[in-house]
């Protein structure tokens, strides 16, 4: 035994595994339940008539329990981001361990669940450094934009049926417009460092965000030309529960466009193998060179939190949001009842829509991760021409194909039922494909058997 | 820029797309494979040095009893992390006793110099490998007693053996004792008050040692404490007179237990 560990245990203790599950399962649900519970309840048509606010109540009373309630959901909203940024950094770590045959972090707790607040913890505890040479105020002020440019669009993320703060008209170009904010704290932070590689890092990030501005635009069109709407709740009401209702499979283009919107957003979350913005290898860290403890944090916070947030937009936008398979929107919304807090079977079947949207989010999530241990990082001229060359003709051709499409569409309703069909059972059999491929590639090694321990 | 054709451009499409195709599958393959690294440290089945190699170029390690003293091994290396100091024994001309024998392990590059043209196999490469500090002087290794030296080695003529201590066995006793959570060792004196005998020392600290090691003088030990403190008392006459008090007092012991076992490998770490 090396001289300077105590005997460790063989096993991880039962208490330890005991509390490190509980960790995992609760916290999630803690939180998830918390927005079950706040977000119907802290809107001002059910304050007013828990309070009894009616016409007569001063306008200043009524504003001051607003603002509580919209403090209280900001809240609630960035906390939620920061725990799943922080778990999905642990989860992405071990996935990462596994694709690349190694354990991955495992120390702290059970299968190392705590190293996200062992991390949290060390990054707030470091010196908060700021060069010498460095435009201080705005390199402090850096991480501030990008983590409001993050944290406002949960402002009309929705989680479940009614469980959005709010849902406004402009839903999907609101967030479109407050994630442009997360550039210029990346742009900031890049200049203001006085640092050539961080100013790299902040160049190639604007170049690389706007120019991935106009893909994800035009992909968007595309639901949207569909459902006639900009708002969120609007978009995924206009679609169904099943996989054929959904707008990816209903329409061929749409489908494609899901793709460029995924692909733009990795983009624009500087995600592998977009992460041209740090490039480890090249830049050093790019923008986040200079950066260190709270502030360092604050930048990784709003990375991992990106990851929900473009699977979010996906799922609303083309796989069918919070629908539950065979109930459709209005059944809840009917069984509301006029009673200020809603009945109990509405709260069933809004949990039960949370579950589903965490499920898919979750899935895109998934993917996500497994994007960045596959593909490597991409070069500039590449990243430029894969935007300006494909992404933007293709995105363009799916735009004006969905607007032929509903005039089609409008003639026949029923093409969009067949070609939900054709699409969905198409990618059913892609996925079967694709699971035997794996199959084949992991019979390929000798002896390796799909073994999922040793985690 | 050459034009691309429309066969070039969809052709890349098609690429990517089967591009992601395969290396997703691969690494998806990987995921649910078992990984084929073990934990460390403490899941491995052996310690993970005696899991290494035989030649495994570790940390050196100097058996003194069978150290000739020949500095062979100090002009071989070539970044000089080697410093060897060898005196004339007080007691006993005839005989050379090294006072000084550190190691910096820190700057040593493993390199295996020092360990070809040793004589008899004394400076050896173990397999330890682990053993982080406090700071890094601790990685200095201290192989002499400066106030115990070691007497050299004396190679009998067409010697093919030499006893030489287990490999590891010396090292890892010592690393036990720089355990990063144990006390860290002195190299200095702590007080500046100490810093002027010491300053002045190498002469009377091994005067003052020379029982310790000298064999012969074993007879009178008494009188060579008596006559090292008097030969240090002139040079300083001013300094405090309880400083060659204490070297002398600790001597009779060390120099009883050193007796019996000539080639004491202590480091300065005297109870
Ligand atoms: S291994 Fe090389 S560097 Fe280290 S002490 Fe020996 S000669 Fe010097
Ligand atoms: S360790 Fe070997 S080479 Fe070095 S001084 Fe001693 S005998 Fe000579």
């Amino acid at each position: 035994m090396p001289v300077n560990y105590p005997p460790a245990p063989k096993h991880t203790p039962r208490w330890m595994i005991a509390v490190t599950l509980a960790a995992m399962v609760g916290i999630p649900a803690l939180i998830l339940g918390a927005v079950l519970v706040a977000t119907p309840l802290l809107q001002p048509g059910v304050l007013d008539a828990a309070l009894g606010f009616g016409p007569e109540t001063s306008p200043w009373t009524r504003d001051l329990v607003y603002v509580a309630a919209v403090l209280g959901l900001g809240f609630l909203m960035v906390n939620f981001g920061a725990i799943f940024s922080g778990a999905i950094s642990w989860y992405e770590r071990r996935v990462a361990g596994r694709i690349q045959s190694r354990i991955g972090p495992n120390r702290a707790g059970f299968l190392g669940f705590f190293v996200w607040i062992a991390d949290a913890v060390k990054m707030i505890l470091k010196e908060d450094l700021v060069p010498a040479e460095a435009d201080a105020l705005l390199f402090r002020a850096a991480p501030y934009f990008v983590l409001v440019g993050f944290a406002c669009t949960f402002v009309v993320l929705p989680f479940g049926h009614s469980l959005a703060v709010t849902d406004l008209d402009v839903g999907i170009f609101y967030v479109t417009s407050v994630t442009a904010l997360t550039v210029v704290g990346i742009l900031i932070s890049g200049w203001s460092s006085n640092s050539k590689w961080a100013l790299f890092g902040g160049m190639r990030s604007a170049a690389q965000v706007i120019s991935y501005e106009i893909p994800a635009g035009l992909a968007i069109f595309v639901p949207v030309a569909m459902a006639g709407t900009l708002s969120m709740q609007g978009l995924i009401r206009a679609q169904g529960g099943f996989p054929w209702e959904w707008f990816a499979f209903r329409n061929p283009a749409a489908l494609v466009a899901l793709f460029i919107l995924f692909t733009s957003q990795l983009a624009e979350a500087n995600r592998t193998p977009f992460d041209l913005p740090e490039a480890e290898s090249e830049l050093v860290a790019g923008y986040l060179s200079e950066y260190s403890g709270f502030r360092f944090a604050i930048f990784f916070l709003c990375e991992w939190g990106n990851i929900w947030v473009l699977s979010a937009i996906a799922v609303t936008l083309f796989l069918g949001g919070w629908q539950i398979p065979g109930v459709t929107a209005e059944q809840i919304d009917a069984v509301r009842g006029a009673a200020t807090v809603p009945a109990l079977a509405w709260w069933g079947w809004n949990a039960l829509s949370l579950v589903v949207f965490t499920a898919k989010t979750l899935v895109l999530c998934n993917v996500v991760v497994w994007l960045r241990w596959t593909l490597p990082r991409i070069r500039v001229d590449q990243m430029m021409g894969l935007c300006w060359k494909y992404l933007v003709p293709i995105a363009f051709g799916c735009l004006v194909f969905t607007l032929f499409w509903q005039v089609g569409v409008g003639a026949r309703p029923q093409l969009e039922a067949i070609t939900g069909g054709v699409l969905f059972a198409g990618a059913v059999v892609l996925a079967l494909l694709f699971g035997r491929r794996v199959r084949l590639n992991i019979q390929a090694v000798q002896g390796d058997k799909f073994d999922l321990s040793n985690w | 820029m050459p034009k691309e054709t429309v066969e070039q451009y969809i052709g890349n499409v098609t690429d990517t797309v089967s591009s992601f195709w395969h290396g997703l599958s691969i690494t998806l393959s990987y995921l649910l494979r078992r990984p084929i690294t073990t934990q460390y440290p403490d899941r491995t089945e052996l310690p993970v040095r005696d899991t290494l190699p035989p030649r495994y170029r570790g940390f050196l390690e100097v058996d003194a009893s069978i150290c000739t003293g020949c500095q062979a091994c100090e002009r071989a290396c070539p970044i000089g992390c080697i410093q060897i100091n060898l005196e004339k024994d007080a007691a006993n001309p005839k005989l050379r006793v090294v006072t000084q024998f550190d190691i910096d392990e820190a700057k040593c590059m493993f390199c295996g110099l020092c360990v070809e043209p040793c004589p008899t196999g004394a400076i050896q490469h173990t397999r330890e490998f682990e053993a982080s500090q406090r700071s890094v002087r601790n990685l200095t290794f201290r192989w002499a007693d400066p106030e115990n030296p070691f007497p050299v080695y004396k190679v009998v003529k067409g010697a093919e053996y030499f006893p030489r201590a287990p490999l590891g066995s010396i090292l890892r006793a010592r690393l036990e004792a720089k355990r990063w959570d144990a006390p860290g060792p002195e190299f200095l004196p702590p007080d500046p008050n100490a810093a002027a005998p010491k300053k002045a020392g190498p002469g009377a600290k091994a005067a003052a040692a020379k029982p310790a090691p000298a064999k012969v003088a074993e007879a009178k030990p008494a009188e060579a404490v008596q006559a090292a403190a008097q030969t240090a008392a002139p040079a300083e006459a001013t300094a405090a007179p309880v400083a060659p008090a204490a070297p002398a007092a600790a001597q009779p012991d060390g120099g009883a237990a050193a007796a019996p076992t000539p080639p004491n490998p202590g480091d300065g770490q005297p109870a």
